[in-house]
């Protein structure tokens, strides 16, 4: 790889970034004997998952739409596209694929393992800077605890990975077996933007056109924090780190304003939750940089990084292959060099516990 | 209810500024004080079958709320509910904060979430007729809403008509949960008549329609239910109105965002500009940045009013949104509801407090006065 310049070589830890996987097929090595006949016989293919659409302009920035297939589906674009160019020390590869989507809850199970066996095989074997998520069976918890299990010696596998908008509230008890199992092996709980369409995107309903359903995430982001939250999780499990990956990132202080003034006049509903919320996402949420949604202003930047109030919360990511900016600068203007180190290094490293058993 | 209710030390008001407050909840006694309004066939079905919405509960809200009714422990009348006696609300708000111009928002029975569609439009008009007969007639300060039975558009554009001939109706409201997003087409005749008839659509948050509150299902905690409408409601309503058309379609809707939040506005501007930069493809009809519509067609109110750790943040918000854009709303008789001498964290100049408290609300419905 060309070593750039000495100061920034090496050191950008990529939070988010996407490797395609184009269909069943590829997973097919991966699968026990049962599955792959149930593949073949019941044509179980064309799983990725319907939220993004792959031809939209914003899903694959122009220069790094390949000619035929998805962006970020062979390792040598990767690595020309989002590893190279930004210096990337270390990127944690998220992969959606259909597996968390599926109804039947075994059937799932076997596609996100297979997915996660892929994963390591064709990505983590082959270039020593990718990182990747587990990828869980959230259908039923006990499955993604067992995939979790699976996966927890290997320490490139950094965080599990789950969508924001599902069957049920991520807060909600059900669940906790999978945020129990994180923490209990240093895996910080990512929540990536996207919906398996259990339920209408917005609470009055199904809009008409993708634009609504793509603005409706950060709102998702926001109402599933306030589940965390209120349902006890980060109480319960103080040593759990949630990331919110593809959120957004401008509703951050409104919202801590909004849930504070809330929390003091209704906190006898959730006793549990015993200190400001904003004050339990300061210390347990991580959010990425991408997509920022402010205009391209270092003003706005200022302030909102401002109101945020803490250098800790932000991780620097491309969202790759997402197109959110050109070029190599993938943080809008206005953040000073002391927080672009804290968000490309620090901030990931203290996130991710297990970067740094990876680190020379 | 035994309740000890503090002596409150008022602030003097000060020199008379003329509010508007633009949302206090009126509500019957009890459904028998809309029988005067509906014809004995439906008084008759009320009694045998009442209200048919998708709710779990006869005599409950789907969540427990904080309070009974969600109301001000003093907001409680001999008998009857909060907001149900017209002598109180004079007492406790009308005269005591000096509001000039109260708009009625009338709350419960919701004809927008009524599943028998003949008896929707029934409620819908005794809910018109009573506003008149047990506030407007009594004070002028009072201006009633028409409410509609939205979900069947030929009944609600009717129903429209029949009160526009009572100049008194200052706004048609609407509530955003129903079978449908709000800014789908099956709507727009009702836009439209709100344009013909020159009425403002006020939409006021909250009301249970057909989908879960949350894009994963039900949240547990009234808490959740209560952000929602601000995190999820206003931002879900701005962004089906500017995509699917509707300002476009009309462009001289007033729309008035009642209690659903405003410090959401600046963030959800910028997120849905960015996305029609890159999706215009898919939105056509959508011939201006998002965030302007925001700033021309759009008005939100006040209540609950923000309280950022840092109070000087909340001006950054006002100048983010545009100080002419924000209404004074109490929220009266409800729990949270704001009081106009004490609502503000940061210190605003009598010519802010002005547009805030009275002139951007005149400029919205000045003309139905």
């Amino acid at each position: 790889m060309n070593m750039v310049s000495p100061v920034a070589v090496r050191e950008v830890i990529d939070c988010d970034l996407h490797i395609g996987l184009t269909d069943t097929d590829l997973l097919m090595p991966y699968l026990p004997d049962y599955w792959r006949e149930q593949v073949v016989t019941r044509g179980i293919r064309g799983l990725s998952l319907a939220f993004t659409r792959p031809g939209a302009p914003g899903s694959v920035r122009p220069d790094w739409r390949p000619a035929a297939g998805i962006a970020g589906a062979s390792l040598e674009s990767v690595q020309a596209q989002a590893l190279d160019p930004f210096d990337t020390r270390l990127a944690i590869a998220n992969c959606l694929y259909g597996g968390q989507a599926l109804l039947n809850a075994d059937q799932g199970a076997a596609i996100c393992a297979a997915t996660n066996d892929w994963i390591a095989a064709e990505w983590l074997d082959k270039d020593s800077r990718l990182r990747a998520s587990i990828v869980v069976p959230w259908q039923l918890p006990e499955l993604a605890v067992a995939e979790i299990e699976r996966w927890a010696h290997d320490k490139r596998f950094v965080q599990v990975l789950i969508l924001v908008s599902g069957d049920m509230p991520l807060g909600k008890r059900m669940m906790w077996p999978i945020y129990e199992a994180a923490e209990k092996y240093g895996l910080p709980l990512g929540f990536h933007a996207g919906t398996t369409y259990r339920h209408a995107p917005t609470g009055s309903g199904w809009p008409s056109y993708q634009i609504e359903d793509e603005a409706s995430f950060s709102q998702a982001f926001q109402q599933q924090l306030l589940s965390l939250l209120m349902e006890g999780v980060f109480a319960k499990f103080p040593r759990l780190k949630v990331v919110m990956l593809e959120s957004g990132v401008t509703w951050l202080p409104f919202f801590f304003s909004r849930i504070d003034k809330l929390w003091k006049g209704l906190r006898m509903e959730t006793p549990w939750v015993d200190r400001l919320p904003s004050e339990i996402v300061r210390d347990q949420v991580r959010f990425t940089l991408q997509p920022f949604d402010a205009p391209r202003d270092e003003d706005i930047t200022h302030k909102i990084v401002d109101q945020i109030g803490s250098d800790r919360v932000l991780l620097f990511s491309t969202d790759y292959p997402h197109w959110h900016f050109d070029g190599t600068e993938a943080f809008p203007p206005g953040f000073d060099a002391a927080l672009r180190r804290r968000m490309t290094v620090d901030n990931p490293l203290e996130t991710y516990t297990r970067l740094s058993e990876g680190l020379a | 209810m035994s309740t000890v209710v503090l002596e409150k030390l008022v602030a003097k008001p000060p020199a008379k500024l003329g509010i508007v407050d633009c949302d206090i909840h009126p509500s019957p006694q009890s459904m028998a004080s809309l029988f005067p309004f509906m014809s004995e066939r439906w008084r008759t079905h009320a009694e045998t079958f009442g209200v048919f919405s998708p709710a779990p509960f006869t005599g409950h809200s789907l969540f427990a709320k904080s309070a009974p009714s969600i109301a001000r422990r003093d907001a409680w009348p001999e008998s009857g509910p909060p907001g149900s006696d017209l002598a109180l609300m004079q007492r406790q708000h009308l005269d005591l904060l000096g509001i000039d111009h109260g708009m009625l928002t009338p709350l419960s029975p919701n004809p927008g979430v009524e599943r028998n569609l003949d008896f929707a439009a029934v409620l819908a008009s005794a809910v018109n007729d009573w506003q008149l007969a047990e506030f407007t007639d009594k004070d002028k300060r009072l201006h009633p809403a028409i409410v509609v039975p939205r979900e069947d558009p030929e009944a609600a554009v009717k129903e429209i008509a029949r009160c526009a001939k009572d100049g008194r109706y200052a706004q048609l409201m609407l509530r955003p949960h129903g079978l449908e997003p709000f800014g789908r087409r099956r709507y727009w005749p009702v836009f439209e008549a709100a344009v013909a008839h020159g009425l403002p659509v006020g939409v006021h948050a909250g009301g249970y329609g057909a989908y879960p509150l949350t894009s994963a299902g039900w949240p547990s905690f009234y808490i959740e239910e209560h952000l929602s409408t601000t995190v999820g409601g206003g931002p879900a309503l701005a962004t089906s109105l500017i995509f699917e058309g509707v300002f476009d379609r009309f462009p001289d809707l007033k729309v008035v965002f009642i209690e659903n939040g405003f410090a959401w506005i600046p963030s959800v501007g910028w997120r849905l500009d960015r996305l029609w930069e890159r999706n215009r493809a898919e939105v056509p009809h959508v011939k201006r940045p998002p965030s302007e519509y925001l700033r021309s067609n759009c008005w939100f109110t006040t209540q609950p009013i923000e309280e950022p750790a840092r109070p000087a943040d909340l001006r950054q918000i006002f100048d983010w949104i545009g100080w002419d854009r924000l209404l004074f709303s109490s929220d009266y008789p409800h729990w949270d509801s704001d009081d106009p001498n004490y609502m503000f964290p940061i210190q605003i100049s009598s010519a802010e407090r002005s547009q805030i408290m009275r002139d951007n609300a005149l400029h919205v419905y000045g003309h139905r006065f």
